[in-house]
Formats: structure tokens, C-alpha cells, sequence
């Protein structure tokens, strides 16, 4: 009898303990290498501890470009992942179809709606309800100097744009590469962000890129934001194309170019070669841009994959907002966390900057989406705006005729 | 049972049985499967396409009917006639290119050569691997920085330059050395196979009559490889058609969008720009360009009947 | 038969032979190049990448990349490498070769030997759908696997490649087997022997070329293909082209590239394997009938 007894005790007790652990969530992401997989994996140690398991899916490639087409494939099959990593307006799209589970239990118990910025707010939720949780915050209008070859030709932060050029000029007189770009769609976009932000000030911006007004596309602001990407272009080396943007960065780490124009994951290079915000590297905005942040937000956002997992789902997005998790992950990634309550202490110089900037305008309302990296229009516009930036660039187009192709561009991609 | 059936046997045939009415249908069984997979899986996903071209299918197929739309955008976006000229010039350098190498290679490893068993291999492998495995090389060399321009520098002559890959207008040359390195040993197992199926007498009797070896080749054997050819082209033809791997490894479609190609420029909008329908309308247009050289091929192969053996 | 003789009847003087060695070794150096380079690169230590010559031969010789690409190299959250991802591509590949194989074999025998009205219309259908573009079929084809509760397996991955590899397996039989005497198997029908009888004794024991080629011809394309492995495999079933895609085109982080290669290597060495082991066989098969006209 008692063995009896101590054997049911045994199988029932062991099915809880299945049980429990029986939670899993299956995450698609392209976060494949480096300090951003090792952050990763603290988030999933921290659900292991929940007794949640983490499958993970990596699929690398384009910038998540594979991640997407591997995702269309699961949803269509009815099998989603229970977790994806999506940008933008991405999340936004999938929403539409209806696909994505509700978190407001989690975002109400947490507080979400307080602490996280509305302009992220836009995307991680639809129709009202949260159906995302972003991981982070990256910002696209900074601009990587190298100190050394700033102190050696005397070249103070440029804080507009002629002061820009002159400082350029002098870097490449001195046979320094002055701006160092890789020639890819999304880069050369980045840049366009900027000089969109600094001819034409937030106001231009929100009109163009965000709400596509046609006047504004096709005004003699746009004209002038190209003539100032061909100047850029002439201070780019040759080898630009194809270039990937971490071999841009290293061009910056390795001295042999002046500055390079790209998001706030660069820190992370500079930080994996072991230099230093300030003593090594300068980080400042886009001269003409203070004051304003162009963003773009990694959000995982949530699939419904049934009741039985939304309890881990749950857990996820709540240790996904943790403080302690947006801290220590975005120390690494070089962006700044989604919260705007977190303690800016193990941020380095740049970092902490990026968190004042970012305070400063969500209140002013010029927190905006980057257009090139999805968060000022969707996917179609965005490749449409590419197709004549990066031929701009590359030296097909000139001024006008970039400004004559991208109004029908945008208009027929709605 | 046995007189029966021979008694029959000389005044009428022989009465069929269930098992031998079954036993003439048991080929069309056998094949049965792989006919319906391919019916199914083949052919009802190119009509699913085809349905796709006409409506407004976004990131997700939907089904709201839009006529012509699709077909009209498609035929009014340049990254289209890029992809389409990209096309024109890389196939055709492809095929011909491969096709002399491979014909040459085969020719001259036919010659008795010692080591063939080496040299095949070395000249087939290309063939084996994925270009996930190999693009990045192709890359570096391809890289003035990095690759064969500096190197060729290094060794002296310091004028020489080969930056194709970063100019818009010459980066598609260099998908087709790419995409020649890859194809063109198969080609030549295909030419070498066909060589070795020529009767050496046939030879023999030529050079008694005189014929020097160019003659010989030009009017013999050249000929004789006239299957051979029709087969390296449509395999040629398809895999320049289908490129995707070899041209997202080596340019992404770069500088710009200077080396899109369909099969690129389809992958490009169904996936990444949420615009399925013109995806869709492309990937018909893509299906239609490879029927044309297909079916009269496969006419010529199958549909002229036996050829007697 | 000139089967039997390697080489041509064709006589050629001295001079010319010589030009002909110089022409085939410089070809099989413009083909050997990457491979060289991938080699020589993988057993490099990262600083004499970044500093020298491509083509160089290693300052400092190191298996540490090899090692690092089988087993600590970051594929995903964890640094596993490319070790746990190469028995879900034999699982995948070898079921996938053998059904369609056998499966080409028996059409290719229907086809030929038991012609029936519109067998060669059943055959110029199956010859067309060896071209159609995959990423066609992609939506689709999810949808029916998420309907057969296929999706995310590895069975579902099976079925896919023996689907799309029905039609070059069925062709290479298909000429392999037009080719055989059709006199032996009337004379084995006469004998009495039934349909899987004839199969059995009289073609299989002849069609070793081809079926080296089919063999050859199929793994080659099921272990490489990316597309279809990424977009129908869970995360439990990934086969290793994932898996070397996640190591190299990783978008950011350090680039380390001897880590590349020597993955990639790793990656290419069954096929790579496959192809040196049955080269001759390969052209043999091809001569007795996979491509001629």
C-alpha cells in the first residue's frame, strides 16, 4: 500500500513537474552573432529559471529579410512561432491579419502604457490592444568620429550642416577617407534620414516620410536633400559598394576614416574593439539634428499560438520590460531601453546621451520613425524610397530627376 | 484450367481475368502518385500563382480580384526593365560562355589525357557546392580592396584595376564569371559523356580519307554532339532563369539595384515589400519566358516519337 | 564499345599536346581558386586575415576556426555550432535521395517498357516541373503541409524535396532506361514474368550509372537548398544550410572569417565527398543516357 501510495505520489509529482516545464516559446529573430545572441541568451536563462523553455529559431540574413520570408511560410502553414522579432510597421501589417495575441493583461499589470514612449506605443500596439513588447530603442541620426583625427586637424563637433562639409573637406584633404558608408540600400537610406532632418526639420519629415504628402516629396526641400546626398557621396571612397556597415566602422576604429553616419548599434563595434565613448570616439547627432531622434525599436511581438502557451507568452513580454533586462542588453547593443524609467548608470557616455535625447523628444513630439529602417512608412514605400536613394548615390540620378522618380515611386506603392 | 485456356487460345484470346486487367493498369498505378504530386504540387501552384497576379495579395495571399492592375505596375517599374535587360545579358553570356568552356574542356580531356581522373573532379566540383559556401570568396575576390586587383598590384603591375563589381554598369560581368565557374564542368561532363558515345571507327574512317583534326571536329564530331547541346542549354537556360542564390551572395542585387534579376526582383516583392500581387504577376511573366524555351525542347525530345532505339 | 576506351581516336603531334596540358591546368587552377582560398583561410588566425594577402599560405597554421565552427560558434542565442544541425540534414537527405530515386527508377521503367496513350504527355508535364522557380511555390506549399500537420517536421521536409525532385529523377531514368533492349524484357514477359518481377531481375542489376547520377544529382540538391529548409523546418529540425547561413550572414558583429570558411567547408564536405567518390561513375551515367538528346 504505501509503495503504492509513494508511486502515484511519484507519477503525479512528476507530471507537474512536466507540466511546468511543458512551457515553451518558439522565437524567430536574426540576432545570430555577438554581443547581441549573448544578450539573448541572459533573457533566455532568466525564462529557464520560470521554468519556461526557449526554442530558438534563428534565421540570419538581410537584416531579417529571411526572418520575414520564413515567417510568412509558418503563419500560411499555421504554425507561427510563438515569438518573432519584428520592426515597424512590420508588426503593424501583421496585425492586420489578425494574427497577433493580446498582452494587455501584462502591459496593464506592468504599467506600460506610462513608461514606454507613445511614438514606440504606435507600433507595439493596434486597434488599442498591446500585441508587442519592445526590446530596446535604436536611434539613426548619430554620426561616429574618430577623436584622433578630429584633435590632430583641429575639428570641432559640427553643429549644422556647412560646418559639416568644412570638416569633411579638411578630413579629406589630410587623405583620410572623410565619411566612411557601405553601399547598401538601408545605409545609404540612413543617411538620407538625416539629411531630410536637417534641411527640412521635423516638420519636413513628418510630412514627407511619414505621412507622404506629394507636395513635400516633390518640393524644392527634397531637391536640395539630394544634391546634399550626392555632396556625401563625394566623400565616400569607391570601394563603398556593397560594403558591409561593420567594416564601415571598423574603417572609423581603424583610423583611417574621419566619421561614419549609422544608428547607435555602432557603438557596439567600437565597444567589442575595446574603445571608448569620449577618449577614442566621439558620438554626436547629425549636425542640424539635436533636439530631434529618428528611431527604430526591436519589439517582439507575440503570435497566437493557442491558450496552452500564452501563459509563457506572457512571461516573455513581462521579462522582455524587466529593468534589469533592458539595462544590462542595451549596455551591449548600444541602443538605449524601451522604458524610459530605467537608470542610465551602466550606460556609457554616448548611451546616457542617447537616453537624455530620447527624453527630450518624446516631450517635444519629435520622436520620429526612421524611414529607412520601417518605422515612418511601410515596407512597399520604404523599398520604393530605397530604389531612388541608392541610385541616387550610386550616380544614376540626378537631383531632379531623383525628385521626378520618387513621387510616382511612392504613389504607386501605397 | 490449362486445356481450357489452350483450346481458347487457338480460336479466340484468352478471357481476361481481374488480376490481369489489374496487371495492365499497375504501370499507370505505379506512376499515379507521381503524376498527381506533380499535378498538385507543380501545376495547381502555378494556376495559384497565376490567381494571385490579379488580386491585391499584400504580405498574406487574398483573394479580392483587381483584373490587370498587377501586370500594368509591374511593366511601369524600371527595377522590372532592369531586371528583364540583367536578364537578356547575363543569360545569353552564360549559356554561350559555358557552353564554348564546357565543349573545349571536354574536347581537350578526351585527348588521352593522363590525370583525367584528377582533373574531372577538380573541374565538377564547382557544381557540389551552394553559393551560401562559396560567396563569400567570390566576394573577396571579386573586391578591389581585397581581391584580385590588389593582388595583381602586389605582384607589380600597379596600374592594373578591376573594380567591376562596385560600377553599375559592369557588376553584372561579374555574376556571369560567378555563374560560370559554377556550371561550365558540368557542361563539359555532359560534352565529355556525349564525346565518349561516339563510335571511334567513325573517326578512324575520317582520317583514312585524309581529314586533318580541325576538319575532323568541325564536321564530324561537332555534329554528332548535337543532343548534347540541346541539353546543356536547357540546363543553362533554367539555371540562369532560376538564379537567386549566386546573385543575393555576390551583389545582394547591387551596387544599387544594378544586378536584379526576375528571380530576385520576385523573391524582392512577395517577400520584403508586402506586395505579393506584382510578385505573383512576375513570377507568371518568369514562367511564361521559361515555357518558351522549354516546351519546344521537350517537344523535339519527346513529342517527335521513338527515334529507333 | 567505345564505352570502353577513354579518349578519342583523334591523334594529335606533341606541340599540341602540350598546349592542351597548359590550357586544362589553367583551367583547373580558375576552378580550384575559391576552394584554395576558403582552405587556406580557414586555418588562418584572425589578425593575419584582416592584414595580408588572401592568397597567402599561413604565417600561423591553427585548426582553432575548424574547431570553433563545429562546436562553440554562435549559430543562434547559444554558441553551438554547426554540429547539432548536421543529423537533421541526413535525416532529411537521405530518405528524400532514396524515395525519389526509387521512385524516378519505377517511372522511368513505366514510361518506357509499358507505353500507354499519353505516357509521353505524362512525361513532357513531369520534364516541365523540374523548372518551376521555388519561390513560387512557397506560400502554397505551407499551407498544405500546415493542412497535412506536416509543417515544421522533418517528414514535411522530406515530402517537399521528393515532390520537386520527382521530375529530374523520372528524366534520368526515363533516358537511361529508352536505351535498354526492350527485347529482353518481351522475352521476360514471355517467360512469365510479372510487372515488379521484370523490374527486380532484368533492369535494376544494369542501372548502377544511373542511379549513381540520380543519387549524385539529388543529394547535391536537397542538402544545399536553403530556401525550403528554412521556411518548412522547426526549430528542432533545422538542416545545416540554415544553420551556416546564420553563421555568416550574421548582420552584425564581428566578421570572423576563417570561422566562415571552415563552416562553410564543413558544411560542403558531403557533397563535396560524394562527388570525388563517384566522379567516373558520373560521367559514365551521363554517357549511358541521363542527358543525350
Amino acid at each position: 500500500m504505501r509503495k503504492c501510495l509513494m508511486l502515484a505520489a511519484a507519477v503525479m509529482l512528476g507530471s507537474i513537474v512536466n507540466a511546468a516545464a511543458q512551457e515553451k516559446v518558439e522565437v524567430l529573430h536574426w540576432w545570430t552573432s555577438g554581443g547581441e545572441a549573448a544578450a539573448l541568451n541572459v533573457l533566455k536563462k532568466n525564462l529557464e529559471a520560470e521554468g519556461i523553455t526557449w526554442e530558438d529559431m534563428p534565421v540570419a540574413g538581410g537584416g531579417g529579410e529571411q526572418a520575414m520570408t520564413v515567417l510568412r511560410a509558418r503563419v500560411t502553414a499555421g504554425n507561427p512561432p510563438t515569438a518573432v522579432q519584428l520592426l515597424g510597421f512590420d508588426v503593424t501589417d501583421w496585425a492586420k491579419q489578425g494574427v497577433l495575441a493580446n498582452l494587455d493583461p501584462v502591459a496593464d499589470k506592468e504599467g506600460w502604457d506610462k513608461v514606454i514612449p507613445a511614438a514606440i506605443q504606435k507600433f507595439s500596439k493596434y486597434d488599442g490592444h498591446w500585441v508587442a513588447a519592445p526590446v530596446n530603442l535604436h536611434s539613426t541620426n548619430w554620426i561616429w568620429a574618430n577623436k584622433m583625427i578630429f584633435d590632430k586637424l583641429g575639428i570641432q563637433q559640427p553643429t549644422n550642416w556647412d560646418e559639416l562639409i568644412a570638416a569633411l573637406d579638411k578630413i579629406k584633404a589630410a587623405g583620410y577617407v572623410a565619411l566612411a558608408a557601405g553601399g547598401q540600400p538601408w545605409q545609404e537610406a540612413t543617411i538620407f534620414d538625416s539629411v531630410v532632418m536637417t534641411t527640412g526639420g521635423p516638420d519636413f519629415y513628418k510630412k514627407a516620410l511619414v505621412d507622404l504628402d506629394p507636395a513635400a516629396l516633390g518640393s524644392p526641400t527634397m531637391k536640395t536633400v539630394f544634391e546634399r546626398m550626392i555632396k556625401l557621396r563625394s566623400y565616400v571612397d569607391d570601394n563603398f559598394s556593397g560594403r558591409d556597415w561593420n567594416l564601415a566602422t571598423a574603417m572609423v576604429i581603424t583610423d583611417k576614416a574621419g566619421m561614419q553616419i549609422m544608428g547607435d548599434w555602432a557603438k557596439g563595434e567600437f565597444r567589442n574593439a575595446g574603445k571608448t565613448a569620449g577618449t577614442d570616439f566621439l558620438c554626436f547627432r547629425f549636425p542640424g539634428t539635436q533636439g530631434t531622434v529618428t528611431f527604430n525599436s526591436d519589439q517582439f511581438a507575440m503570435f497566437k499560438v493557442g491558450q496552452a502557451s500564452q501563459d509563457a507568452q506572457f512571461k516573455l513580454a513581462k521579462a522582455i520590460e524587466d529593468p534589469a533586462f533592458q539595462s544590462s542588453f542595451n549596455v551591449v547593443k548600444g541602443s538605449v531601453p524601451a522604458r524610459t524609467d530605467v537608470s542610465d548608470a551602466a550606460f556609457d557616455a554616448c548611451g546616457k546621451k542617447g537616453m537624455a535625447d530620447l527624453k527630450e523628444a518624446s516631450e517635444k513630439g519629435t520622436l520620429l520613425g526612421s524611414l529607412a529602417h520601417g518605422h515612418a512608412a511601410p515596407a512597399a514605400v520604404k523599398n520604393a524610397f530605397y530604389d531612388v536613394i541608392t541610385a541616387t548615390f550610386n550616380g544614376q540620378y540626378t537631383a531632379d530627376q531623383a525628385v521626378a522618380q520618387l513621387v510616382p515611386a511612392v504613389q504607386g506603392a501605397q | 484450367m490449362s486445356i481450357t485456356l489452350q483450346r481458347s487460345a487457338a480460336i479466340s484470346p484468352p478471357a481476361r481475368t481481374a488480376r490481369e486487367r489489374l496487371g495492365d493498369f499497375l504501370p499507370r498505378i505505379v506512376l499515379a502518385p507521381s503524376f498527381a504530386a506533380v499535378l498538385v504540387f507543380v501545376y495547381g501552384f502555378i494556376i495559384f500563382t497565376g490567381y494571385l497576379s490579379f488580386t491585391d495579395s499584400k504580405i498574406l495571399p487574398s483573394f479580392d480580384f483587381v483584373g490587370w492592375k498587377n501586370y500594368v505596375r509591374l511593366w511601369s517599374l524600371p527595377n522590372w526593365w532592369i531586371a528583364l535587360e540583367n536578364l537578356a545579358i547575363f543569360a545569353s553570356l552564360y549559356i554561350v560562355i559555358c557552353t564554348a568552356i564546357g565543349l573545349g574542356l571536354a574536347i581537350l580531356l578526351d585527348q588521352k589525357i593522363r590525370g583525367e581522373g584528377v582533373l574531372r573532379p577538380i573541374y565538377l566540383y564547382p557544381m557540389a557546392i551552394s553559393f551560401i559556401v562559396t560567396g563569400t570568396a567570390w566576394k573577396w575576390f571579386l573586391d578591389p580592396g581585397i581581391g584580385i586587383e590588389r593582388i595583381v598590384r602586389l605582384w607589380g603591375w600597379s596600374d592594373f584595376t578591376f573594380d567591376w563589381i562596385k560600377d553599375t554598369q559592369m557588376a553584372i560581368y561579374c555574376v556571369v564569371i560567378a555563374a560560370v565557374w559554377q556550371s561550365s564542368g558540368f557542361v563539359m561532363a555532359m560534352f565529355l559523356a556525349g564525346l565518349r558515345g561516339i563510335d571511334n571507327e567513325i573517326i578512324k574512317a575520317a582520317q583514312i580519307d585524309g581529314a586533318t583534326n580541325f576538319k575532323l571536329y568541325k564536321r564530324i564530331i561537332i555534329p554528332m554532339l548535337r543532343p548534347a547541346f540541346l541539353s546543356a542549354f536547357v540546363v543553362l537556360a533554367h539555371l540562369a532563369i532560376k538564379s537567386y542564390d549566386l546573385v543575393i551572395a555576390l551583389t545582394n542585387g547591387g551596387p544599387g539595384r544594378a544586378t536584379e534579376l526576375p528571380a530576385t526582383f520576385m523573391y524582392s516583392y512577395t517577400f520584403t515589400r508586402n506586395s505579393m500581387g506584382i510578385g505573383a504577376a512576375s513570377a507568371v511573366i518568369m514562367l511564361m519566358m521559361i515555357a518558351s524555351v522549354i516546351i519546344p525542347y521537350i517537344y523535339a525530345e519527346v513529342g517527335g516519337g521513338n527515334r529507333g532505339r | 564499345m567505345a564505352a570502353d576506351i577513354a579518349g578519342t581516336a583523334v591523334r594529335t603531334s606533341r606541340v599540341t599536346r602540350a598546349i592542351i596540358y597548359a590550357a586544362l591546368l589553367f583551367f583547373a587552377f580558375y576552378y580550384m581558386l575559391p576552394l584554395y582560398v576558403m582552405v587556406v583561410n580557414s586555418v588562418k588566425p584572425l589578425e593575419e586575415i584582416r592584414g595580408g594577402n588572401m592568397l597567402a599560405l599561413p604565417q600561423q597554421f591553427t585548426i582553432a576556426p575548424w574547431l570553433s565552427a563545429w562546436s562553440t560558434a554562435q549559430i543562434g542565442v547559444q554558441p553551438t555550432g554547426l554540429q547539432p544541425y548536421f543529423l537533421n540534414s541526413i535525416l532529411i537527405v537521405v530518405p528524400a535521395v532514396a524515395v525519389s530515386t526509387i521512385l524516378g527508377a519505377l517511372n522511368g521503367y513505366v514510361l518506357t517498357k509499358w507505353r500507354f496513350p499519353g505516357a509521353n504527355i505524362v512525361f513532357g508535364m513531369m520534364l516541365l516541373a523540374c523548372f518551376i522557380p521555388f519561390q513560387i511555390v512557397l506560400i502554397p506549399m505551407a499551407r498544405i503541409l500546415g493542412l497535412l500537420g506536416l509543417a515544421g517536421t522533418i517528414y514535411g521536409l522530406i515530402l517537399v524535396h521528393v515532390v520537386y525532385g520527382l521530375g529530374f529523377t523520372t528524366l534520368f531514368f526515363r533516358n537511361y532506361y529508352e536505351a535498354f533492349p526492350t527485347e529482353l524484357v518481351k522475352a521476360a514477359q514471355i517467360d512469365g514474368a510479372r510487372f515488379f518481377q521484370i523490374f527486380r531481375r532484368i533492369l535494376l542489376p544494369s542501372s548502377g550509372p544511373i542511379i549513381v547520377v540520380t543519387v549524385i544529382w539529388q543529394f547535391t540538391n536537397v542538402w544545399n537548398d536553403f530556401l525550403f529548409g528554412a521556411s518548412f523546418a522547426g526549430f528542432d529540425s533545422m538542416p545545416i544550410t540554415v544553420a551556416l547561413n546564420n553563421l555568416v550572414n550574421s548582420s552584425t558583429g564581428v566578421k570572423e572569417y576563417n570561422v566562415h570558411f571552415a563552416g562553410a567547408l564543413m558544411a560542403a564536405l558531403p557533397t563535396l565527398i560524394v562527388y570525388i567518390v563517384s566522379g567516373r561513375y558520373f560521367v559514365r551515367g551521363l554517357m549511358a543516357g541521363a542527358v543525350k538528346g
